[in-house]
């Protein structure tokens, strides 16, 4: 007999149809007719959004010491719940509540990271030393999902040039590329291929040393919540949401663009600098207008997602069009 | 003993069918009124009639393929009910495209109906379920007699139309609009399958 090691993929042996109802197959397809159809309309019978489990800022290590921030903007920022209900994360699934519903699953203590490529000091690093030498600031930034929806968030995070820079870039260092955590077992979305896990992005290195670009580590004055990416992600508030790459464990300088999940996945509806333009329609749909979370008629849709004053020198002279 | 049979069959299912049809649309009532439909309630019911006005679609067309495969007679008067609803969860879907998503900016509704493909599926599948609608009611149906049942078949093209709509918009996760196409794809394989076989054995029947 042969011996099966399981892995995450298998299907469990019980999932199998027993052999009598195999024999039995005439009359399991007419019952299977009908429980089919019953199963499909019972399905997604209920209303899925009350479903997911809620949670609360009191569940989540408060962050204190919190600098404000001159680049916060004033307009007032989304509910806890909207921000930590109504996520894109596939690797805990594709509907908007299933990270909320799922992601508790995800371990994010011990973490480290690893920093390798073009710079002087490479090495893997613990969360807590990555963090240690610098304070934590409240950032209020927009945010506007390709999707055509968008959010106010207070995070906490740290500038990513700030953390580069203990790495020491070399002069060949001219792109960053970050990866996601790999792990099915927690990540039960990574179980079917939906996308080419694990989920990468990047940033050109001006991109990276912005003052605007930071890796968050918190939302609402607490530690981040799982479904939002703990313990360590990326805040790009010009870009559209899908390059703020989540639970991140690798950052690579390169001296090449890096390969990005979506631009990947679909190449001619996502681009690699993915800059919130009203200009550029997504080919399936329009980026000029947005809907606001919370929100009843849709709002304009800002160049640079309001941030130009700060970014569109990052692109002078790019045909913003072709490099979308 | 053959009397309760047919009651479940007949009235039982008749009742049965109009639970089930308007549940969703009562859920989702009732949820708006609690305000909890989610962050984004807009999103959510777009997306909950959509799914229940291409289930009904399917619904219908799954009437003759399981009346003809296991002689199910009893679920034929419950077509029309399936197809009704089908197209009660479209107007509700159109109706929170224009009116609430879109907030009845024509020019934004016409520029999406013409140039962006899924929402010119969904359309076509619109078109095609409205004059089903009307010519639903059995004046209608003996007043175009054969033409009647060529013009029923519209509900193949809504079928598909609805399809190739979820197929479209969807960004990148593929399981559940193939889920549905390939159950489409089952109920009308189904048909040409008995056409086919309609066609077969006709000669050997003039032969005997
Ligand atoms: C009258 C024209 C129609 C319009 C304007 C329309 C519009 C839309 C829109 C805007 C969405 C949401 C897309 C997104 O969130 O990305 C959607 C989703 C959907 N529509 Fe339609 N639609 C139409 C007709 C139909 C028809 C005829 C059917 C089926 C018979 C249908 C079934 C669906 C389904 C299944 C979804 C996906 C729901 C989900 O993601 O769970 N639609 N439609």
């Amino acid at each position: 007999m042969l011996i099966r090691v399981r892995r995450p993929g298998d299907i469990d042996p019980r999932e199998i149809t027993d052999e009598g109802l195999y024999l039995r197959r005439r009359e399991f397809l007419r019952s299977a007719a009908l429980a089919g159809g019953a199963a499909a309309f019972a399905a997604a019978g209920a209303p899925t959004a009350s479903r997911a489990a809620r949670l609360a800022p009191g569940d989540l290590a408060a962050l204190t010491g919190l600098v404000p921030s001159p680049f916060s903007t004033d307009e007032s920022p989304n509910s806890f719940e909207d921000v930590t209900s109504y996520n894109n994360f596939y690797e805990f699934g594709t509907d908007k509540e299933d990270p909320a519903r799922h992601a508790h699953t995800l371990v994010t203590d011990p973490w480290s990271v690893s920093i390798r490529g073009e710079v002087e000091r490479p090495g893997e690093i613990a969360l807590e030393d990555l963090l240690k030498p610098h304070a934590l600031e409240e950032r209020v930034y927009r945010l506007r999902c390709v999707e055509a929806w968008s959010m106010v968030i207070p995070w906490v995070g740290i500038p990513l040039g700030d953390i580069l820079r203990r790495f020491e870039p070399t002069s060949h260092a001219k792109y960053v590329a970050f990866r996601t955590l790999y792990k099915p077992s927690q990540m039960r979305g990574q179980r079917r291929r939906v996308l080419d896990w694990p989920y990468r992005e990047g940033l050109r290195i001006d991109e990276a040393m912005n003052p605007l670009t930071i890796l968050a580590v918190g939302l609402y004055g607490r530690v981040l919540p799982s479904q939002n990416g703990a313990p360590l992600r990326l805040i790009v508030p010009w870009k559209y949401g899908f390059k703020s790459i989540k639970s991140i464990v690798s950052i690579e300088l390169t001296r090449r663009r890096p390969a990005t999940s979506w631009n990947v996945s679909a190449p001619r509806e996502y681009g690699f600098y993915a800059n919130v333009n009203p200009e550029v329609d997504h080919p399936r749909w329009s980026q000029k207008r947005e809907r606001r979370i919370g929100e009843f008629r849709r709002r304009p849709t800002l160049p640079f997602n309001g941030y130009a004053e700060s970014v569109a020198d990052l692109y002078a002279g790019m045909n913003l069009r072709k490099n979308f | 003993m053959a009397r309760r049979k047919s009651w479940w069959r007949g009235t039982g299912l008749r009742i049965a069918v109009f639970v089930v049809g308007v549940a969703p649309a009562g859920l989702l009532l009732l949820d708006g009124l609690r305000g909890s439909l989610g962050a984004n309630p807009i999103e959510t019911l777009q997306h909950t009639t959509g799914d229940w006005s291409l289930r009904f679609v399917l619904a219908a067309l799954a009437v003759t393929p399981l009346r003809r495969l296991f002689g199910w007679g009893f679920l034929a008067p419950h077509r029309r009910t399936l197809g009704l609803f089908a197209f009660f969860y479209v107007c509700l879907h159109l109706g929170t495209y224009v009116g609430l998503d879109l907030f009845f900016d024509w020019s934004v509704i016409a520029e999406d109906i013409f140039k962006r493909p899924y929402i010119t599926a969904g359309f076509t599948g619109f078109l095609c379920m409205l004059p089903l609608a009307i010519t639903s009611t059995r004046g209608w149906q003996r007043r175009l007699g054969r033409r009647w049942v060529q013009l029923h078949r519209l509900a193949y093209v809504a079928g598909i139309a609805g399809s190739v709509h979820y197929l479209w918009l969807t960004k990148a996760d593929l399981l559940s609009p193939l889920v549905y196409t390939v159950i489409l794809a089952t109920l009308l394989g189904t048909r040409l399958w008995f056409r086919y076989a309609r066609r077969t054995t006709r000669p050997a029947r003039s032969l005997s």
